[in-house]
């Protein structure tokens, strides 16, 4: 009789010991170290503004909202493990979703905004329900493939998305008051800050994204698919939530370089654009945090210094996927977590 | 007014639209058939061609013709030389990794491109056409340079085939494509194989670009529709079958020319893209093969 009650006890103390545990899950914040390094980054970040030239915050900002975009990506290429050759078809989508509400709706720009980021988010999901049938190599031709027709597409009706020359925003799209502030799109420090801001939240939202539960399916998935299966879980609803967070981001990021530069062309529907959000992923190390900006960081300022040099700077682009892929296929931060930094993911 | 005429201008052009896109896709099948390897640089390739075209035709003297021909002997035996260095700098060395392989020839179609674009500069160059007769029509007259376009193709894809079934260099491909390891057991030097693989893949694809300049100017972008179009007729195919790359391509060049002249070229092209993604999604073996594990 004792001897069962103290059974029935331990199992209580063992109940709420979890419950205890469960209760702190919320508020335990897992790898502390990658959470302190993503904050020191971000005030490194916000910092730089005073230090840097008038030509290199604008450079910068332009580098935070690439590096969103880039980390869309790297969700879904990186964390997941699948190669998408079209995303610049989400970042042209939420380009044109946020550019084409304000311009003919004069919709004021966090609306537009908001317009852009859910009408992705639909459209993510509804390729990624397609595509995702499809895996390996099929699945990056049938990614290129819809990109293309998306791409080809605002060529088609270039009657309302102005084609190749683009559209400009009219100069009421170019600033918004905000509770009581007033944003004016047109000057740099506005620019950056904004940027700077959005950017902080995706990242401190993809910390909490990629370090809990969600991103270690994410991780299963493109360790072992078949092996998460065989735990229960349904992969294939796994593997589109990654296409469809990482679709929404990268239109995210598109809306928000339409609004803050207030034009919208084809050619960030292109291929090229696709390519980019490749290259910055596999250069700063796919599957990390912080791999994108760095890449995203580097890239920029050596495609702009090139630029500067011969027409012909693109050549750059080539070289370096070739070399990353044959000697670094993890980017730089992946190399650096292989070697010596294990928690660096 | 009168469809007729239309029809059949649309029916030729695709023809011989068909006929280029067939020797370029074909190139793109013979490498994914036999080697698995997605070529993203295919389309480069078919642009260096046509430069080379362009540059015999403009720098040797004598009749047009005599441009031509050289232009393709050097243009196909420089692009397969090209493609061979590819094939031992970069694929080789990552052991022809799918998603790798992807990955370098992105790579390569910049390099490629921008080298163009450092020798040939951004403009666009014409060239004239070997020979000119027009063959005359109840309603327009037609160049019978794009005839012969038609009869080069096939003759080419003609010779492949021979090649292919006939003749040992095909034994051996086709022994390495059914089953790598065990063709290497028996000797095959399957690394060769690839390397000859890789090159002549190209070289169809120059020999398409070369049969093509007189027709359209050389450009340092050019090789982004062939390389698309070549994609599309590839998939809806059968991924490696050569007979549904041939069927395919007919069915898209023809499909295109006649879309593109009673719509838009853009359209074509969306239609085009969009039914490929469709295929892979839903028919991921391709509309004309039977058998679905080869690919």
């Amino acid at each position: 009789m004792s001897l069962h009650s103290t059974e029935i006890s331990s199992v209580k103390a063992a109940k709420a010991a979890e419950a205890e545990k469960g209760k702190d899950r919320f508020m335990i914040i897992h790898n502390g170290r990658l959470f302190a390094l993503s904050l020191a980054t971000l005030s490194v970040l916000f910092v730089l503004q005073f230090a840097l030239s008038d030509y290199l915050v604008l450079a910068l900002t332009r580098i935070l909202i690439m590096s969103i975009f880039a980390m869309g990506y790297n969700m879904l290429m990186g964390y997941t493990g699948l190669l998408s050759l079209g995303h610049a078809m989400f970042f042209g989508f939420g380009l044109y979703a946020a550019g084409l509400s304000s311009y003919y709706f004069g919709t004021s720009l966090p609306v537009s905004f908001v317009i852009a980021i859910a009408t992705s988010l639909v459209f993510s999901f509804i390729i990624g329900l397609l595509a995702l049938r499809t895996e390996g190599v099929s699945f990056m031709i049938v990614t290129l493939m819809f990109a293309q027709a998306a791409y080809l597409a605002t060529l088609y009706f270039s009657k309302i998305t102005g084609g190749d020359q683009g559209l400009t925003l009219p100069t009421d799209a170019r600033s918004f008051s905000l509770l009581g502030a007033n944003f004016d799109m047109t000057s740099d420090v506005v620019r950056f800050n904004l940027a700077f801001g959005i950017f902080a939240v995706v990242l401190i939202f993809f910390f909490f994204v990629t370090q809990g539960p969600l991103g270690r399916l994410f991780t299963a998935v493109r360790e072992n698919e078949p092996r998460t299966q065989m735990l229960g879980f349904d992969t294939y609803r796994v593997r589109l939530a990654a296409f469809t967070l990482s679709g929404t981001v990268c239109g995210l990021a598109g809306a928000l370089y339409a609004l803050m530069f207030g034009y919208i062309g084809s050619a960030f529907a292109g291929f090229h654009y696709s390519i980019e959000a490749l290259l910055f992923t596999l250069v700063g190390g796919p599957g990390t945090l912080l791999g994108p900006l760095l890449g995203t960081g580097i890239m920029t300022m050596l495609i702009d210094r090139l630029s500067g040099i011969t027409t012909a700077y693109l050549i750059i682009i080539g070289i370096i996927l070739i070399v990353v892929n044959m000697w670094f296929p993890k980017g730089i931060l992946g190399t650096i977590r292989e070697r010596w930094v294990p928690w660096l993911k | 007014m009168d469809i007729a005429p239309y029809l059949l201008l649309a029916t030729l052009e695709g023809l011989v639209q068909a006929s280029v896109l067939m020797l370029t896709a074909l190139g793109l099948s013979l490498v994914f058939g036999v080697m698995r390897v997605v070529n993203v640089a295919h389309g480069e390739f078919f642009m260096v061609g046509a430069l080379i075209a362009w540059a015999c035709g403009v720098y040797i003297p004598g009749p047009p013709a005599v441009g031509f021909v050289i232009g393709l002997v050097v243009a196909p035996l420089f692009v397969g030389g090209l493609a061979w260095f590819a094939d031992w700098a970069v694929l080789k060395r990552i052991n022809y990794n799918p998603e790798g392989t992807i990955v370098s020839t992105i790579g390569m179609l910049y390099i490629i491109q921008q080298f163009a674009l450092l020798t040939f500069g951004p403009d666009a160059r014409a060239v004239d056409a070997p020979f000119y007769y027009t063959i005359r029509t109840p309603w327009f007259g037609y160049s019978s340079y794009k005839l012969f376009i038609i009869v080069i193709a096939l003759a080419l894809v003609a010779g492949l085939w021979f090649m292919l079934r006939r003749s040992k260099v095909g034994l051996l491909m086709r022994a390495t494509q059914f089953d790598k390891e065990t063709a290497q057991n028996f000797g095959i030097p399957v690394d060769k194989v690839y390397s000859a693989v890789f090159a002549i893949g190209a070289m169809l694809a120059a020999i398409g670009g070369v049969l093509v300049v007189p027709n359209q100017q050389a450009h340092y972008l050019m090789g982004t529709d062939p390389l698309l179009l070549s994609f599309v007729v590839v998939i809806v195919g059968g991924l490696g079958s050569i007979p549904g790359t041939i069927a395919a391509a007919v069915l898209i060049g023809l499909s295109d020319g006649l879309l593109s002249v009673f719509f838009s070229p853009t359209l074509a092209k969306i239609v085009s893209t969009l039914l490929v993604a469709i295929v892979l999604v839903f028919k991921p073996q391709g509309l004309f093969s039977g058998k679905g594990a080869r690919a």
